[in-house]
């Protein structure tokens, strides 16, 4: 679970190109959107992408990305227990 | 009627224009068929979470825009109104690769979202909360231009106070691979480069931004007045005079008062043949030219505006862009001419303010 | 004086149009009154898409277009292109032009693909087949204007809008502006944009596209149906419409365009750049909400736009909301060319005095009590209302009014 969420974090740096940061600047808990990191909408679109692509995850409906991306855990534990690659 | 005033400028090119003063720094180049415009400091602009997402252009337009308003103390602007030759080449190309290479998979949506010819101008609007009448014009070399008429247009009918009016154009790979390909970009081969006297086909081409803050006003800031813009589709060379005529009756003036004539010479040996006309028609003005030092792009013809507004206020023409040793006692009319391929011409007819 | 206070009143004098729903303004017409949709599946074009998606597809192919439009074999006219030329002839020659360069004539055009139809299929193959690089040059929006103003002769003022589905609005209000300001006597305006892999794709990456049929202003629609097509006005100014006895089709009586300034795509919740639109044009056409008869929204049927679009509305019309429909359902949503041909339909609705059905309705959306208009209603028109909006928050507003 620990390799899974550094992975997480590493791919959010560069997907989301938030140059900035390291992993050692994210926290499991902080939150992604809204007054955490700060993503967006669009960001949200890129992030259903990559559970797609990285761990054969394919959401149904857009929406169920609001409480699945709340954090790095909430993130890790959702792949953990639904990825198909 | 009021005035066009041109209040703020700012300029990103493949010369130190931004940060530096009027041209003393400029480097003639021979030797690059392409050149990339230099880069400020972003940050100093563009907070993280946005300047993330944002491709070369976006992010010169953002900074120009931004100097231009500094320049001539302003926050806030009635009106944003952009020209862009190619718009956001850089994105629409990494989504278009993404799609071939990837065959339609696994694609997402940020590049396609700053792939529109718009997101500037969207961009801007954004930063500034700026809820006013924003328009983006795409039709080749008088793309600028377009954008300049239509600004001029509403600030001398009153319909706006201030307008943001820029010119901007990106590097992208793909696209000037197939430039190389067709011979629009020089061919390596034919350095060392010249603009003048060139016989070889083709530009040196380059990237940049241009933006001025227009007002109906005058201020301590104020450079010149921007008096007329004409554009036409298509135009041979035996019909530039009289296009330059015709622009001239409509303004009063005559060919004597035109103190400064400013040429978008590219070094095309197929086309330059127009400047050559307007340079025999005008050859009683002090004759000027620049893209040897922008490069060529469509909206290169924005830098000849902003050489002519540093022109008009310090009343001073660099040596660097002499084309010839005709001078004068005061600059006060400068009148630009360009075209691109025998398509696409501008004048715009610019003054000194009292 | 401010613009605003001048009589806007621009005479249109033609109409052309090509879209999933006919290739004259007649054939289109005839479909919008007897509920033919033109939301099909994909024939021309190839795309892994095909299967689970509907589009509002022009059944002509580019040989076919190739043809009509009597184009020699080798040209290098993108599909948008060949779409422009089509509809620009056809409002000129309705316009009943013989010599387009009698008076000072221009053209404004826009487009948001310009040849991409061509460029993502060449791609790679532009390094290896010089046959095709001929349409190299065919890829910026300014050469679909190009190709449009030399099919038509005009010999002027010639350049193109690209504000994403606001464009053809903008063109519009442009041209209008050119003659009001006495610069031209006559502009010839729109836009034109084909179904191409990298729109299609790129909506399907903002997930806003539909795998039915688009439900605009319901509550449980899902997107929008993409659609291809081209419409021109010509626009012409009194005196060529008293010294050449012209026939008016209808008058642009008021404009606007206004920023969201909110998020690149999405709207604002409150509909700040469509309500400010709104407003503009009708303080323009000196018209109060309660005189608007009919407005055309923009009704992408996309989650955001029409309960952005609905607020805007709310505040605008308050309680005296007019019959409203979108005719996307018909015509899929054209993008650039979307105002364009839904200017076409309103000018068609006043003349013809009916409000078109907005097709698919079933459910109201929760949010407020704005119900389209389900049926053909035949009512006397005066002033219509069109709306359309774009990525980066761009807004604009048409209003048309009798002839």
């Amino acid at each position: 679970m620990a390799n899974l969420k550094e992975e997480l974090k590493t791919k959010i740096i560069e997907t989301l190109n938030l140059e900035d940061l390291t992993i050692d600047d994210i926290a499991d808990d902080d939150s992604l959107f809204g007054d955490g990191l700060g993503l967006d909408s669009i960001d949200a679109l890129e992030l259903i992408v990559l559970m797609d692509k990285d761990y054969g995850i394919r959401l149904a409906d857009p929406k169920e990305g609001r409480t699945i991306f709340t954090s790095i855990q909430t993130m890790a534990d959702y792949i953990t227990a639904n990825r198909t690659k | 009627m009021k005035n066009c005033y041109i209040n703020g400028i700012s300029a990103i090119s493949a010369q130190d224009t931004f940060e530096s003063d009027f041209l003393n720094s400029a480097v003639i180049n021979e030797n690059d068929n392409i050149l990339r415009a230099i880069d400020p400091n972003y940050k100093v602009f563009i907070p993280p979470a946005a300047i993330r997402r944002m491709a070369k252009g976006i992010k010169m337009g953002v900074a120009t825009s931004a100097q231009a308003l500094e320049k001539a103390g302003l926050e806030q602007v009635d009106a944003i109104i952009v020209g862009t030759g190619m718009g956001c080449s850089q994105d629409s190309e990494k989504f278009l690769r993404n799609i071939i290479d990837n065959k339609e998979e696994f694609l997402t949506p940020t590049s396609f979202i700053q792939s529109t010819h718009n997101t500037v101008a969207g961009q801007i609007a954004v930063r500034l909360a700026c809820k006013g009448y924003n328009f983006t014009y795409v039709n080749g070399a008088i793309s600028f231009e377009s954008a300049l008429l239509d600004a001029c247009m509403q600030i001398t009918s009153d319909e706006a106070n201030s307008i943001l009016v820029g010119g901007i154009d990106e590097y992208a790979e793909h696209t000037f691979s197939l430039y190389q390909l067709i011979g629009l970009i020089k061919s390596a081969q034919d350095r060392p480069f010249s603009v003048l006297n060139s016989a070889t086909k083709g530009a040196v081409f380059a990237e940049g931004a241009t933006f001025f803050a227009l007002e109906n006003t005058r201020k301590e800031s104020t450079f010149a007045q921007v008096i007329d813009v004409r554009v036409k589709n298509k135009l041979n060379q035996e019909q530039v005079a009289a296009f330059i005529n015709d622009f001239l009756d409509k303004n009063a003036l005559n060919l004597s008062q035109i103190d400064v004539v400013v040429l978008g010479n590219n070094g095309d040996v197929e086309y330059d043949g127009y400047f050559k006309k307007a340079a025999a028609h005008l050859s009683e003005s002090t004759q000027i030219y620049y893209k040897h030092l922008s490069g060529e792009y469509n909206t290169a013809s924005a830098f000849g505006v902003w050489l002519a507004s540093n022109i008009l206020k310090n009343q001073q023409i660099p040596e660097i862009v002499r084309l010839n040793s005709i001078e004068k006692q005061q600059y006060k009319t400068i009148l630009l001419y360009n075209q691109y391929r025998g398509l696409d011409h501008s004048l715009v007819l610019m003054q000194t303010v009292e | 004086m401010e613009l605003g206070e001048i009589m806007m009143k621009i005479a249109i004098t033609g109409i052309g149009i090509i879209s999933a729903i006919g290739t004259t303004a007649e054939e289109n017409f005839n479909a919008l009154i007897n509920r033919k949709s033109g939301i099909s599946n994909l024939e021309n074009l190839d795309t892994i898409h095909k299967e689970t998606l509907k589009f509002g597809e022009v059944k002509l192919t580019n040989s076919a277009l190739t043809e009509r439009l009597n184009l020699p074999e080798n040209h290098n006219f993108s599909r948008t292109a060949l779409l422009g030329t089509f509809a620009a002839q056809q409002a000129v020659k309705s316009a009943g032009i013989d010599d387009i360069n009698d008076y000072p004539t221009g053209l404004i055009s826009s487009t948001s693909v310009g040849g991409m139809d061509k460029t993502e299929r060449y791609f790679y193959e532009y390094f290896d087949n010089q046959q095709i690089q001929k349409f190299i040059t065919s890829h910026d929006a300014g050469d679909v204007s190009h190709k449009i103003a030399d099919s038509l002769g005009i010999d002027g003022l010639v350049t193109t809008i690209s504000t994403a589905c606001s464009s053809a609005a903008n063109a519009i209000m442009f041209g209008a502006r050119l003659i009001a300001s006495g610069q031209l006597e006559r502009v010839v305006v729109g836009g034109s944009d084909s179904l191409s892999k990298f729109t299609i794709n790129g909506f399907n990456t903002l997930m806003i596209l539909t795998d039915s049929y688009n439900t605009p202003f319901d509550n449980n629609r899902k997107g929008l149906n993409l659609g291809e097509a081209a419409a021109y006005l010509v626009l012409e100014s009194d005196k060529i419409v008293e010294e050449q006895n012209k026939q008016v089709l209808a008058y642009l009586s008021g404009f606007g365009n206004a920023n969201d300034a909110y998020h690149q795509t999405a709207s604002s919740e409150n509909g700040e750049g469509a309500f400010l639109a709104m407003e503009k044009a009708l303080k323009m056409a000196k018209t109060s909400p309660k005189d608007i008869d009919y407005v055309n929204v923009h009704g992408t049927a996309t989650p955001n736009n029409d309960l952005s679009e609905g607020i805007a509305l709310q505040r605008v019309f308050g309680a005296d909301m007019p019959l409203f429909s979108s005719t996307k359902p018909y015509t899929g949503h054209t993008l650039a060319a979307a105002a364009a041909i839904e200017a076409v339909y309103s000018i068609m609705a006043l003349q013809h005095n009916v409000v078109y059905p907005n097709l698919n309705f079933k459910e109201k959306m929760q949010e407020f009590d704005l119900i389209p208009t389900t049926e053909l209603v035949e009512k006397e028109l005066n002033t219509v209302l069109s709306n359309s909006f774009g990525f980066g928050g761009n807004c604009s507003t048409l209003i048309f009014s009798k002839a």
